[in-house]
């Protein structure tokens, strides 16, 4: 055997990472082939249907269960009179992320869309007539509807287990001693979720074993839930959720009906599938509370800020309180005001608990924040960019701490340059298109944190020298997968499809919450960690095998590339990892690892990633049709390892920003307590026509201190800083400050 | 699912006879089954009138009107390029309705036959006169942003939704309907009905009776050179309007000789005052003219609720659309159609 000539190669971390790999689903995706919950059908089964509430508060008194049982193919209706046991306490809060649930526990009615009753069918048809025909009667009581419900109270905590004030300075001289000052109040509405595949569950039960497909952002924390509430042990629990459509926090833990379902498919002694409407994701499954944001600005004669105070206040509902949407927070962390307040506030109406949602509190918080600094700017006759770094904060406002990184100079400067900022005239109603179209360009700061949850994953390098690696995360739909396969193929020195990826099973080790733009950092770090360990313990094999050119190298460490193990000062020493393997008897490397951010790392450094929108909208002079024609957003989230991935999920969260300053909101009867438009005919998101010249720009970043790998996250950022660039757009365009969201024709033609 | 019978003839004579009360016809079922899976509707029979045959026709007949078989796609209607060519505001408001995959499956007399989207009748759990008569109308204190202004009743302040009936409307098309006691034309004009104190009957169609083609008369002809749809909406495509409008010119040595004006989604059917074309007969197409013929036209406009708005801003879709139709129809399809950001656009068609 001719040795091989070695070039040495220049050191670095894999191959895989930084690369625009295709997505490794999408074939699956696209041809149907891709199993998502709903999608199973085990022999036997059963469908469910739960009967929503039709009004927000209240006690139902009665339920026609007969007619419902005597329609054909109905096969059992679950009232609180027969309800499916369950054995943890509904009304308990047993964990982080748990609410109080509605499993049929009483007949009480605290916010429309709840379950009362369940209805089981041979086929979907019948259970849903069967629910029909419940036709419910009620004690009505007149439900608590929009902010003058009651007079607004101080939240007892914020969301996250953080307080819900923040004090740093005293805004209220502050505000004193400013020269020039904003007070201004922004609304924002209740927006759902909606994701594209509803929330959706399959239940199986063998005894004390359980068997569910479900779509999770969370698979083993969900599996904790499901044990408690039904008193067996973790291990006899799989949760299967290979495919999302789409999250974005909605699907972290479970909520009533998918508890309920599981509830009656151990009391029926069949498997059952419960899959809700469209209209029912409207209340039981978390929402994005409205908000009601106040925020005073006061700015010294240099247009120093002295003062920003924001005093959030959202509407919750009436049984938990636990999820005010944490809007102030969005003024913590970005800029250099002398004083720092940030209070939220609670009202509570009739409505099924909020949670989180795609970027929470950061997206209503940074949608009223980045208009009133737009405000501010004005006052002060200075452009809106100028004055964004006139009042750049090279350490944490307030707490003084160093960022572990901020590229958010450059993000300013890329993006301004990208969108041609230059030259925009300070003045509103100044540009016209050659369409006569008025045309206004504003930008927003985006901010969101970088945080890091705990996971875990094991490794595997397998005789023929493929790797293994497994780790129960969930990929949403953006992508992730394929993301952490490229990390995991790293760390085992492999390329991509020589290294077999599990995931999306509750048996796998636990990979954290995909939630807070955290997930690669976290599940990605610990695939890190355990392709490490694998590599390390082949190494220590090789290193300690006279008959191994490695031999005697193992003081020196290891580079692993390409399938071969290369010593790490001397890469004429060299062996594959199938050789190394056979010669110690054939047996697989099991490497594990973990990833959670040390306490101390976190308190050492503020950690974020930043971002800056800019906005063109063209409105109709006269009929004021609103148009976004570009959006250029600019983001330092740290290390990229899939550009093409991160792009497209900053772009969706641009999108979703659109959809905020222009489309989103729930409807509520203000009589009634129900929300009036729970379909897509009714509740508006963008369509294709209304995204255009949608450009992403990622910033450069090495961020040594976030964590092993330099990652932070582009799950959420995007939503932030993008609203109030459109809100400020609009301003610029026509004069008008609309300060509630979405904005309408109706808002500007009423003055124009 | 409330079961029902399901029968599908194959001739317009069998579906007639296949009537009863609690029928339903169903066309391409974009309207009819969504609001069946709601629990809006629950006909006892369904009549699928797929397989008739002879109704799936596009004529263009002599003189220039035209005659479109109830049957035929909202899609093949539009993409007819006689048709079209002829009756352009036709097809862009059709373009401007719904989505493609929408008007792939709906049927033209399905169109005409579309319920209100009124979020009150579409909630079986709230009053709602025209789904249960008597029961009250729970959109009077309401959401009601987007509801009439022009000939409501204190019964009822829907809306109609279809985008196709207002051009239709101010061309003065002639539906035909068969039914049990034979054929007979029905004016577009009194094909919808007014609420006043019977919102239940949304139609003049006596029960059995079956929209077998709609007829675009001789005169509404010429007007090919000037005629617009404007559809102003909360999203660039996909949504009903806010306020739409329809308007065909024809100029003679730069003055008007005739005229044909409706407004939609203001009303509960396409709203047509004829006074309001003879007042622009004669007058040079400027834009005080058009003023004049917008206040004309929302005489008597009143708000129902949280929907004054929509007065000013159907008085500026008039002048706006008055004014599209001066500059003549364009040659293709904007990218957009209807779209007030229609024309200008410089990108891929979104039809």
């Amino acid at each position: 055997m001719s040795e091989a000539v070695l070039t040495p190669m220049p050191m670095r971390f894999g191959s895989n990472s930084g690369q625009s790999v295709t997505r490794r689903d999408g074939i699956a995706k696209v041809t149907g082939r891709a199993t998502y919950a709903a999608d199973n059908r085990p022999d036997g089964m059963l469908y469910a249907v739960f009967a929503p509430a039709t009004i927000a508060r209240g006690r139902v008194t009665h339920l026609d269960t007969e007619a419902a049982k005597a329609h054909p193919g109905v096969v059992e209706v679950f009232t609180p009179k027969n309800r499916p046991p369950v054995v943890g306490d509904p009304d308990k809060k047993p964990f982080m992320f748990a609410i109080p649930l509605e499993l049929l526990q009483d007949d009480t009615v605290r916010y429309a869309m709840q379950p009362i009753a369940l209805i089981v069918g041979e086929t979907l048809e019948a259970a849903t007539e069967g629910a029909r025909l419940l036709n419910p009667q009620y004690e009505v009581e007149p439900p608590r509807t929009g902010f003058d419900a009651e007079p607004a109270r101080r939240a007892a905590a914020g969301p996250f287990g953080r307080p819900a004030e923040v004090v740093h300075g005293d805004t209220e001289a502050g505000l004193a001693e400013a020269q020039q000052k904003v007070d201004v109040t922004y609304d924002t509405p209740a927006q759902y979720h909606n994701a594209m595949e509803p929330h959706a569950i399959v239940a199986k039960w063998d005894g004390d074993k359980l068997e569910i497909d479900t779509p999770n952002q969370a698979i083993v924390l969900s599996r904790g839930f499901y044990a408690y509430y039904f008193g067996i042990p973790p291990e006899n629990i799989l949760i299967r959720s290979p495919y999302l459509g789409g999250g974005f926090g909605s699907k972290a833990v479970p909520y009533s009906p998918l508890l309920l379902a599981v509830a009656a498919a151990r009391q029926m002694g069949r498997p059952l599938k419960l899959v809700l409407s469209r209209a029912q994701m409207f209340g039981p499954v978390g929402h994005r509370g409205a908000t009601r944001q106040r925020l005073r600005i006061g700015i010294d004669g240099e247009a120093q800020m002295t003062a920003l105070d924001h005093v959030s206040t959202a509407i919750v509902d009436s049984f938990d309180s636990s999820f005010p949407e944490p809007a102030a927070n969005a003024s913590q962390g970005l800029y250099n005001a002398s004083s720092l307040h940030s209070l939220m506030m609670v009202v509570h109406n009739d409505i099924g608990v909020p949670g989180a949602m795609r970027a929470p509190g950061e997206a209503s918080g940074s949608a009223a924040l980045e208009c009133a600094i737009d405000e501010m700017a004005e006052k002060a006759g200075m452009d809106p960019l100028e004055f964004r770094l006139k009042n750049y904060a090279d350490v944490e406002p307030g707490t003084g701490k160093p960022f572990s990184s901020k590229a958010l100079r450059e993000c300013y400067a890329q993006g301004a340059q990208r969108f041609g900022w230059a030259g925009r005239p300070l003045a509103p109603r100044q540009m016209v298109d050659e369409n006569g179209f008025l045309t206004g360009w504003g930008m927003g700061t985006a901010l969101f944190g970088a945080p890091m949850f705990a996971a875990q994953a094991r490794a595997v390098l397998r005789p023929d020298g493929t790797g293994l690696v497994e780790t129960a995360a969930a990929d949403m739909g953006q992508g992730a997968w394929t993301a952490l396969a490229q990390i995991a193929a790293d760390s085992l020195g492999l390329p991509l499809d020589k290294v077999e990826f599990r995931s999306g099973s509750s048996d796998l080790p636990d990979g954290g919450v995909a939630g807070g733009s955290g997930h690669t950092a976290t599940a990605g770090g610990a695939l890190h960690a355990a392709g490490t360990d694998a590599i390390r313990r082949l190494g220590e094999l090789a290193a300690a095998d006279p008959a191994s050119p490695l031999f005697g190298t193992g003081n020196q460490g290891f580079v692993a590339r390409d399938g071969r193990l290369y010593a790490a000062r001397d890469e004429s020493r060299s062996e594959a990892y199938a050789d190394i393997i056979a010669r110690a008897g054939g047996q697989e490397i099991e490497g594990k690892g973990s990833a959670a951010r040390p306490p101390e790392d976190a308190e050492r450094h503020a950690m974020y990633s930043h971002g800056a929108v800019f906005a063109e909208v063209k409105i109709d002079p006269l009929l004021f049709q609103m148009r976004v024609t570009r959006l250029v957003g600019a983001f330092a989230a740290g290390r990229i390892i899939n550009p093409k991935l991160a792009e497209s999920q900053l772009m969706g969260g641009m999108i979703w920003g659109i959809s905020f300053a222009l489309h989103e909101e729930a409807r509520f009867d203000k009589r009634t307590g129900r929300i009036m438009n729970t379909d897509f005919a009714g509740y508006h998101i963008p369509v294709n026509a209304d995204v255009r010249g949608l450009d992403v720009i990622t910033v450069h970043e090495d961020d040594p201190y976030v964590n092993p790998l330099g990652i932070k996250g582009v799950g959420e950022i995007g939503v932030t800083g993008t609203v109030g660039a459109i809100g400020n757009a609009i301003w610029h365009a026509t004069g008008r400050r609309i300060r509630h969201f979405p904005i309408r024709i109706e808002d500007l033609l009423s003055e124009g | 699912m409330k079961r029902f019978d399901y029968v599908r003839p194959i001739s317009v004579a069998d579906a007639i006879a296949a009537y009863e009360p609690g029928s339903a016809y169903l066309g391409g079922g974009t309207n009819l089954l969504d609001l069946m899976k709601i629990g809006v509707v629950q006909p006892q029979k369904l009549i699928d009138l797929g397989r008739l045959s002879g109704l799936d026709a596009i004529e263009m007949l002599p003189g220039g009107g035209a005659r479109i078989g109830a049957l035929v796609k909202n899609s093949d209607l539009a993409h007819d390029r006689a048709f079209a060519a002829a009756f352009p505001m036709v097809a862009e408001a059709i373009l401007a309705g719904a989505s493609g995959q929408l008007r792939n499956a709906a049927t033209i007399g399905g169109n005409l036959m579309q319920k209100p989207r009124c979020a009150y009748f579409q909630d079986p759990h709230s009053p709602c006169n025209r789904r249960q008569p008597g029961s009250g109308c729970a959109a009077r204190e309401g959401d009601n942003s987007n509801l009439a202004v022009l000939g409501w009743s204190e019964g009822c302040i829907a809306t109609n939704p279809s985008d196709m009936c207002v051009p239709l409307a101010a061309l003065g098309a002639v539906i035909e309907v068969q039914g049990p006691s034979g054929k007979r034309d029905i004016p577009i004009d009194d094909f919808h009905r007014l609420p006043g104190d019977q919102p239940e009957k949304d139609t003049a169609l006596q029960p059995g009776e079956l929209v077998i083609a709609i007829r675009l008369p001789a005169e509404a002809a010429g007007f090919a050179r000037n005629a617009r749809y404007l559809k102003v909406r909360e999203r660039t495509s996909f949504a009903f309007a806010l306020v739409s409008a329809a308007a065909a010119l024809r100029l003679d040595g730069g003055k008007i000789a005739a005229a044909r004006l409706a407004l939609g989604a203001v009303a509960a059917k396409p709203w047509r005052v004829t006074a309001t074309e003879d007042l622009l007969v004669g007058q040079a197409p400027t834009k005080e003219a058009f003023a004049r013929a917008a206040d004309l036209l929302l005489a008597g406009a009143k708000p129902s609720g949280d929907n004054g708005y929509k007065i000013e801003l159907a008085r500026r879709a008039v002048i706006r659309v008055l004014e599209m139709s001066a500059a003549g129809t364009p040659k293709r399809v904007p990218a957009l159609p209807a779209s007030p950001f229609g024309d200008v656009a410089k990108e891929h068609s979104h039809v």
